[in-house]
């Protein structure tokens, strides 16, 4: 938990609406606006003992304006997606959902916490995706671990040979038949969010 | 004879003034056929303002009125009132809304004006074909049927058994009493429950005005307002009321026990049994489905040992109409079921318990004759109450029950008072709204229970730690402090809502009354008519209205009886003659009327082979008179003429 | 890293008469780390997935509690929301793909329990796997947030199946909650508390090993057991099987049919000791 004594850093009043926005747009997400603080959420959340700020917390300070306590905390990137919150939660706010945003908005405007490496993971999970379709679980971790914390690597060999003579590892990637048509697909995606069928937030860089 | 018409526009202070130009409607209307006078004048509803209606009614014979003010809902029966006052039939009057319909909803004055002047020449040009009609009367039955025999029954039948008139109060337990004859204490005054119930009940069953009919339903409810016949099942005893002393020595003898409905299960009962001591009437039932008797022809054990011969297998089911003249539903609420909330673990961990069974522990006649104890039989070192269990949950039911948070505190009165346990309330937030209650909840700081704001998210029984081994862990953030806790207690006490009954749907269908959209029957209006149905004459109070609290549900038992009172003194009652009314020269008998009406109105005379409306039960509602292929039925005060001047006039309009 | 899975769910299927045929083409759905980059394009790859299976005629049954998230989720949220359905199918137009919302998305286990059913399942038991104690473990993502098909706090789909195969599932307080998931990658420390808390739970509750629905549990229970010995100084040998490699043993076939060559922790002793296992 932070101290009651840590600055309140304040980012312009329009960012605040943009990140607000942008929650709004997600199916659903306006429903935000009636929690009740109940702290269901972070009662029902298995990693929320390890979080700067509760889930419960992170709502609160997202009305409140103050993103910056919200997005450079490990909060988000902690949220392992077990739906808990989002089951249980008395005003029906998706929850998962917009922690989903808060990440995309995160990385979007570059406010993550420092040296959080799930962003990085992330990203070179989608670069894969979006050159191959799938997901080559070896090159993924390679890459991740060598742009993060390429020691680790070393820790990490005796546990992948195992998993490589058990045959569980594949070593060359599948490259799908319909890449080419997926990111036709993707292109005119951005063509139609950019022609304003889908506007505000982080959806809008998706590009 | 041409008529002579009276128009008058209010200003309504600015409400209309402000959009509509009065004086050039004013002047609009004067140049109308058939206009004696047009006056403006501020607020026509104010007693000046109906003065200038009579003076002219009288002064200058005018045989039509038109005021053009605010909606019919507001002020029609105050126009038609005074018209009548001036020596005019109040049916020759017609409304012309130009506020809600004009100049509330108009984007600028021109439009207003143009609107109100059309409006206003429509009535005008209606009014004239309108006729005289007479309000019938119908003599309103004194007699009372309540519904429901739990405090709030209690409560109106009392009310109007005192006032001289007779009561039918029907139940459908065994006995009366309600949920309240099974709590043990009361909030916020900590009065036993039965101790102030008890003699209510005993004055019911002596009073001379009240006739009870326990164990009884109503299968059915017919008629009008004023004159209402209610059917009545009543269900076999088996037991003859008259012949019982109450002595209970069937139900010591009865060899069979069976878990106990009264107790939620915790305790026993026999196959004979009453629910409770005090139960009113004191004649225990027979319950056929665990009887001997009824199910293997033997034992008759309760026979042998009767000494006033009062058990009679041979009793049956019987059905009794009763004439009434007004109904009040006091139906009362159920609980809502916790063991759909898996994660409390209701149902599947020891020693998780709801509120009511903490009641019947807690009571002196429950199963554990007073003493809060765990499946072990030991007494608890600590309690966690659980505020919110299906309340205020868009996954169960969205509304607040209102009396969870009280009765929590007073649960935790009682469990720290009966065994010394450190008491934990979670809560989202404190509602101590009424008399004492803020107070009774600083008793409760005082006492050291552990209020944390949060609401609890689960209920576990795998310990992390060795503290909790062999607990129940309740974990919840404390919101205030911003930490998850688990907090190990030895019980866990659910404060569950309150809902609907079960059977809410088939009596609403019965007394033909709507429910809200939580499933509770629905008041005429919430804040000025909560006794009220849309239905005249039926009444409902207490929780079957709306989660609620014994003061309360007493004030709307009362409340309801001095309507019921209200609307009896009248000795009659004045039905609208706005009614629909069947040609029988023009019936061709299709009978497709017969279908379409919501009230039960309309009736086919087989001989004639024509349909007749019978014009107290109608409601003037107007989809028959639309159906009707033949065009047999018109509408008293919106026939065609009335209504196809009122269009001409408007299409006819500049605008 | 699921071969095992795949294989066994192959052999099951195919004698149980369930007609499974790998979805032509198919990309990744994304599991939860392309949604926490972008939405849309997330919504995209499920779209075209339910597209090829829709123009194929053929519902989905999928074998991963996050694929069926995902293409739940797609599916459920262009019925609701129209702007994200007016934005996905014109995507998809300019790969000439359509979806018109008809394809059903099912997990397998549900299909097994619910379609198939308890008669055709006992029916191929031949090698009831009696005495064998088992955790039943769902994680998170099998019923939450639109499973709909079985409880989101204690579902009992696997428990029954476990029964009809003669097995004896534990009581498991802590069966339906999360392993931490991709944490395992992203924040090693939190998830291996997270495990280490299912396993000793499933030990306690007299579980000889666990059964998974879902790969990535499965991975997180399985290959981590070492560092967590390391870490909290337990002693966690706890056996891991797929709930198909089950029905396989059950089914009578062999351990290498089913995958179970490609453990790391060994079951071998645990077999041996409850069934009359070959090779």
């Amino acid at each position: 938990m932070v101290s009651l004594s840590e600055p309140a850093e304040r980012r312009p009043h329009e960012l605040a609406d943009v990140f607000l926005d942008a929650v709004y747009e997600i199916p659903g997400g306006e429903r935000i606006k009636q929690c009740i603080q109940c702290g269901t959420c972070s009662a029902s959340c298995p990693t929320s003992y390890a979080m700067d700020y509760s889930p419960r917390e992170i709502i609160a300070a997202f009305r409140a304006g103050m993103l910056d306590r919200v997005l450079r905390s490990n909060t988000v990137w902690l949220c392992s997606s077990c739906y808990y919150c989002t089951v249980r939660c008395p005003s029906g706010i998706k929850l998962t959902d917009i922690m989903y945003e808060l990440k995309r908005l995160g990385v979007e405007f570059g406010l993550v916490r420092e040296g959080a490496i799930a962003p990085t993971i992330s990203k070179a999970f989608v670069n894969m995706v979006d050159n191959y379709g799938r997901v080559h679980e070896t090159m993924l971790v390679m890459r991740v671990f060598l742009r993060t914390k390429p020691w680790a690597l070393l820790k990490m060999m005796p546990q992948g040979l195992k998993l490589i003579t058990r045959g569980r590892l594949p070593f060359l990637p599948h490259r799908i038949k319909g890449i080419s048509e997926m990111n036709k697909c993707a292109g005119a995606m951005t063509d139609a969010m950019v022609a304003g069928l889908h506007a505000g937030g982080s959806a809008a860089k998706e590009a | 004879m041409a008529e002579k018409i009276g128009v008058y526009v209010c200003d309504c202070g600015s409400n209309i003034a402000q959009m509509v130009n009065c004086k050039s409607v004013v002047d609009y209307a004067a140049t109308l056929p058939n206009v004696t006078v047009a006056r403006e004048y501020q607020y026509m509803c104010s007693d000046p303002g109906q003065e200038l209606i009579k003076k002219d009614i009288k002064g200058l014979g005018l045989t039509r009125v038109v005021v053009a003010s605010c909606s019919p809902l507001m002020h029609e029966l105050t126009f038609r009132r005074a018209v009548e006052e001036g020596g005019l039939n109040q049916f020759l009057f017609q409304m012309a809304n130009i506020r809600e319909q004009c100049s509330w909803i108009s984007e600028n004055k021109e439009m207003a004006t143009e609107r109100a002047k059309a409006i206003v020449g429509a009535a005008v040009k209606r009014v004239v074909f309108q006729e005289p009609l007479e309000v019938k009367k119908v003599p309103v039955n004194p007699n009372v049927l309540v519904v429901g025999g739990g405090i709030t029954g209690i409560e109106a039948a009392l009310q109007i058994a005192d006032s001289g008139k007779k009561v039918y109060l029907v139940e459908k337990e065994p006995t009366i009493g309600g949920y309240m004859a099974r709590f043990d204490k009361t909030f916020p005054t900590l009065d036993c429950a039965a101790c102030i119930l008890t003699p209510k009940m005993v004055n019911v069953a002596q009073h001379p005005n009240i006739e009870l009919l326990s164990y009884s339903d109503v299968t059915g409810f017919s008629g009008y307002v004023g004159n209402f016949t209610a059917r009545i099942r009543r269900r076999p005893r088996y037991v003859d009321e008259e012949k019982c002393n109450g002595c209970g020595l069937c139900t010591e003898k009865c060899p069979i026990s069976v878990p106990s409905e009264f107790e939620c299960g915790l305790g026993k009962r026999k196959a004979i049994y009453r629910p409770f001591p005090q139960a009113v009437p004191n004649v225990p039932v027979i319950d056929r489905e665990h009887c001997l008797f009824f199910m293997k022809g033997i034992c008759k054990v309760c026979v042998k040992f009767c000494p006033r011969g009062a058990i009679n297998f041979d009793q049956m089911e019987e059905y009794k109409d009763l004439d009434v003249g007004t109904a009040i539903l006091a139906t009362g609420f159920d609980l809502f079921d916790a063991s759909k909330v898996k994660q409390y673990g209701y149902g599947r961990l020891s020693n998780v318990i709801t509120s009511l069974e903490f009641e019947r522990f807690s009571h002196a006649s429950g199963p554990t004759g007073g003493k809060i104890l765990l499946k072990n039989g030991q007494m608890p070192a600590s309690v966690a109450i659980l505020h919110c269990i299906g309340s205020r949950d868009t996954n169960f039911n969205e509304y607040c029950s209102r009396v969870c948070c009280m009765y929590s505190m007073k649960i935790a009165h009682l469990a720290h008072e009966k065994t010394g346990a450190k008491v934990y309330e979670f809560y989202i937030d404190i509602r101590a709204f009424g008399k004492g209650y803020e107070e009774f909840y600083k008793r409760l700081l005082e006492e050291d229970t552990v209020f944390i704001r949060g609401k609890a998210a689960e209920v576990t029984d795998f310990a992390q730690t060795a503290a909790e081994k062999g607990k129940l862990i309740v974990v919840a953030e404390d919101t205030l402090l911003g930490i998850v806790r688990r907090i190990p207690v030895d019980l866990v006490v659910l404060s569950v809502g309150l809902v609907p009954r079960k059977d809410a749907a088939d009596l609403a269908r019965v007394f033909s009354i709507s429910r809200s959209q939580d499933g509770f029957f629905l008041e005429r209006h919430p804040k000025l008519a909560p006794v009220s149905t849309a239905s005249d004459g039926i009444f409902i109070a207490g929780s079957c209205q709306g989660p609620k609290d014994i003061p309360d549900s007493v004030a709307q038992g009362a409340a309801a009886a001095a309507n019921a009172l209200s609307l009896i003194d009248r000795k009659e009652v004045a039905l609208e003659p706005t009614v629909a009314v069947i040609d029988e020269e023009s019936c061709s008998g299709c009978k497709i009327c017969l279908g379409l009406c919501a009230f039960n109105a309309i009736t086919f005379d087989e001989s004639k082979r024509v349909s007749r409306v019978n014009d107290a039960l109608c409601k003037g509602c107007g989809v028959c008179v639309a159906a009707c292929p033949s065009g047999a039925i018109e509408q008293r005060n919106f026939t065609d003429d009335q209504l196809l001047a009122e269009v001409e006039s408007v299409c006819a309009s500049e605008r | 890293m699921n071969k095992a899975y795949d294989k066994s769910a192959r052999v099951v299927s195919k004698a149980l008469g369930i007609d499974l045929t790998e979805l032509n083409d198919w990309n990744c759905c994304g599991a939860s780390a392309y949604m926490s980059i972008r939405e849309l394009r997330a919504h995209l790859l499920s779209a075209r997935n339910l597209a090829i299976a829709e123009r194929e005629k053929k519902d989905l049954a999928v074998v991963c509690p996050a694929c069926y998230t995902n293409l739940t989720k797609t599916n459920h949220y262009m019925g609701e929301d129209a702007k994200l359905r007016r934005t996905v199918e014109s995507a998809l137009k300019a790969a000439d793909l359509q979806y018109m919302g008809t394809v059903k998305v099912r997990h397998l286990l549900d299909v097994i329990v619910s379609d198939i059913g308890e008669t055709k399942v006992r029916a191929k038991v031949t090698r009831p796997l009696s005495g064998l104690k088992i955790a039943p473990y769902y994680g998170c993502q099998f019923t939450r947030p639109l499973g709909d098909y079985d409880d989101k706090e204690f579902p009992t789909m696997l428990d029954t199946l476990l029964k009809w195969l003669g097995a004896e599932p534990v009581n498991f307080p802590l069966k339906a909650k999360c392993c931490g998931g991709i944490l395992m990658i992203t924040n090693e420390p939190v998830a291996l508390s997270l495990v280490r808390s299912l396993l000793d739970c499933a030990v306690q509750n007299g579980g000889e090993c666990i059964a998974t629905i879902c790969p990535l549990c499965h991975m997180s229970l399985e290959a981590y057991q070492g560092d967590i010995n390391k870490a909290f100084s337990t002693n966690f040998k706890v056996p891991m099987f797929y709930f198909t490699q089950l029905m396989g043993l059950a089914f009578g076939f062999s351990k290498k049919e089913l995958g179970i060559n490609q453990e790391l922790v060994s079951s071998k002793a645990l077999l041996e000791k409850r069934l009359e296992v070959a090779r």
